[in-house]
């Protein structure tokens, strides 16, 4: 397995008060194409702080991570904003789609930014679309879809550039089992079909049952590492 | 990309309509101000060319060393010739000898007795030949209160002040006393066939108006006139234009020292017209900063307002890989979309009401009574070119300026809470 996200002895910490908080201590972990892991942990364990980092949203405090042969901390603003808009979805618990566009503009506009011709833009729309099930639903606005139908345009929206990685923080928090049955069936079909590495933070029981690997978290620490055999996928 | 903001703008109406009713309400206030102060200036332009100065005005050099004294004896002599040549050099003009004199007023009683009198300003027009436009170019028709035009020789037209102060009306017959041109005394009888008001203090004080003949006469100026007014085709006047005839005309004298030789004014250098033009000027200008001022604050707090409200929008846009600088961006293309639409409403409502107003008018004569400004009692916006675009400059510049302010908001954003704030 090629790595294609890699982090060395990793630390997080913040400011609190006169001192530091640790967020993650020494993190190591390796990570392949077309993974399906996990960070999984109680509340305040540091997932979402290393989502954050992975993501290029934040930076090591000590240590080394490296995603698609980038050095997260050593990149400049415009060049995080460039890895994340080819090559890193995100997938937030609350959906966050543009409320004032419908579902196609909303998917279309992480293409626009990489200033693709209108044609190859469609096909690529309609594909994500197709994906998650939505192409009947490409003019409707957001306030009009249910909150499953969201989460699958926030897939599509993450989907549509392609890109190597998707990172997923507590995709299901917000719906149904039914529908958080749906959304990670979805994701672990693109996952298969695509070889698309997901990433999630979660402590939803459901998807767990999805997860190739679990990465357990525990006050800032990779307490144990799982590669699941038989992933249970009843529906 | 502009068209994915413009779908934003027009489907958002929270994010568009209050900047756009602010940028509309402003540059309507622009547009019709400088509606308003074109009409007021143009009527000022006008009436002070029609009464006073013409766009252009000949005169002897002595005569206009003392104008306000209107002094007679220094008045301009072979006129005709004059004119003759001034026709041909400048055929386009239309040119018009003028005398203004002072004088007595006697209102006789049935027996011929002297039963008041009083001071008058009087006036000499072309009003006679068939071919003058003086008596529409002074609006007598419409100023008429009583009474007729001048029709015949011998008639003069009198204000409504002294009408009413000595009760007279229209068919008696009054007696002028004054001097003639070369100082000796001269008396006149004269029928009255009209009574006059112009609703201008400075012109209805007093006044009398008759025929240029008849004052020549009167004063014993044949073939004389005080001044020769010069009006530009369509009464249009045109500052380059008359600068440049004015020019032309006092080169040929440059070489001449005799202080009756006639010498060439246009309206601009006559009762500190060229200050007045050029005020109105800067004050359009004063006016424009001052709104490109308050509405960039206005819509500074809007875009701040806007940018609560987007906040999550930002977040997600950071999140998918968008930069700040392009964010900042598309809130500046934004910005220039509303300014826009904001400045063409406005623009609209701003030519409507100035062209309503540039029909209709507002009287404000009532007011006027007392000013010593020559300016017409019915007030009319003038709908110009520059009212179609006066108005963008205000209208989008400031809404550049408030969302070039506000939207710096975004460089302020931490990517490191993206996660957080957007769950
Ligand atoms: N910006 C910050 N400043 C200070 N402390 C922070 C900051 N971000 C995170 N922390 C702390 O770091 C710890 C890990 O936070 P993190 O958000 O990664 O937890 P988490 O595992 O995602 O928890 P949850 O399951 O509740 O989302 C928490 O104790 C949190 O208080
Ligand atoms: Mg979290």
């Amino acid at each position: 397995m090629q790595p294609i996200i890699s982090i060395n002895g990793l630390v997080k910490t913040f400011p609190v008060g006169n001192g530091f908080f640790c967020a993650l201590n020494d993190v190591n972990l390796k990570l392949g194409t077309g993974e399906f892991v996990g960070l999984v942990g109680p509340s305040g364990s540091g997932k979402t702080t290393l989502l954050n980092i992975i993501g290029s949203l934040d930076t090591p405090t000590e240590g080394k991570a490296e995603v698609l042969g980038h050095s997260i901390g050593e990149l400049t603003a415009k060049e995080s904003a460039a890895l994340r808009n080819k090559d890193i979805g995100f997938i937030f618990q609350s959906y966050n789609l543009l409320p004032v566009y419908t579902v196609y503009e909303n998917v279309e506009f992480p293409l626009l930014l990489q200033k693709m011709s209108a044609d190859t833009r469609r096909k690529a729309i309609m594909e994500a679309l197709d994906w998650v099930g939505l192409t009947n639903k490409e003019q409707s606005r957001p306030s009009q879809l249910s909150g499953g139908e969201c989460q699958r345009v926030a897939i599509a929206r993450a989907m549509v550039k392609r890109p190597a990685i998707v990172l997923a923080d507590e995709p299901s928090a917000n719906l149904d089992a039914k529908n958080s049955h749906n959304i990670l069936q979805t994701m672990r079909k693109l996952n298969e079909e695509l070889q698309t590495t997901f990433i999630f933070a979660t402590h939803d029981e459901k998807v767990m049952q999805y997860l190739k690997r679990i990465v357990y978290l525990q006050d800032g620490e990779v307490e144990r590492d799982e590669t699941v055999n038989q992933p249970n996928r009843n529906e | 990309m502009i068209k994915f903001l413009w779908k934003g703008i027009i489907r958002d109406k929270g994010r568009s309509l209050l900047p756009v009713i602010v940028v509309s309400i402003g540059v309507l206030c622009v547009v019709f101000l400088d509606g308003l102060m074109g009409g007021v200036m143009n009527n000022m332009v006008k009436m002070t060319a029609n009464f006073q100065t013409g766009h252009l005005k000949v005169m002897t050099r002595a005569y206009n060393g003392n104008e306000a004294q209107k002094p007679n004896d220094l008045a301009l002599l072979e006129v005709d010739e004059l004119i003759k040549d001034l026709h041909q050099k400048y055929p386009n003009i239309d040119w018009n000898p003028r005398i203004s004199f002072g004088g007595l007023l006697d209102i006789p009683d049935s027996r011929g007795e002297t039963k008041a009198q009083g001071p008058v300003a009087g006036s000499a027009y072309d009003l006679l030949s068939d071919d003058s436009k003086e008596a529409e170019r002074l609006g007598l028709q419409k100023s008429l209160i009583a009474g007729q035009l001048i029709r015949r020789s011998g008639e003069i037209i009198i204000s409504s002040d002294f009408a009413d102060k000595f009760n007279v009306q229209p068919g008696d017959t009054l007696t002028f006393f004054g001097s003639t041109m070369y100082g000796s005394m001269s008396f006149m009888n004269y029928a009255v066939a009209g009574v006059i008001r112009f609703g201008v203090g400075m012109l209805d004080k007093g006044a009398i108006i008759l025929d240029l003949s008849d004052a020549r006469q009167l004063l014993d100026m044949d073939n004389a006139a005080g001044e020769i007014l010069g009006f530009l085709p369509d009464e249009h006047y045109d500052r380059e234009i008359t600068e440049s005839i004015k020019q032309d005309f006092n080169a040929a004298y440059a070489d001449n020292s005799d202080e009756f030789a006639p010498v060439m004014l246009q309206l601009a250098d006559q009762n500190g017209m060229r200050d007045s033009l050029s005020y109105m000027g800067s004050v359009s200008f004063i006016m424009v900063l001052l709104l490109v001022f308050a509405l960039s604050i206005v819509l500074w707090n809007t875009g701040v307002l806007g940018g609560i409200r987007r906040y999550n929008e930002f977040g997600v846009r950071l999140a998918i890989g968008e930069e700040k600088k392009h964010i900042y961006h598309t809130l500046l293309v934004e910005s220039l979309l509303i300014g826009g639409v904001g400045s063409v409403i406005g623009t609209a409502f701003g030519l409507g009401i100035s062209y309503l107003i540039s029909i209709y008018g507002i009287d404000y004569g009532a007011m006027m009574e007392n000013l010593s400004m020559m300016i017409d009692p019915v007030l009319r916006a003038e709908v110009t070119l520059r009212m179609f675009y006066i108005g963008f400059i205000p209208g989008v510049l400031s809404m550049l300026i408030g969302t070039a302010l506000s939207g710096q908001a975004i460089y302020k954003r931490n990517t490191a809470m993206l996660f957080k704030e957007l769950d």
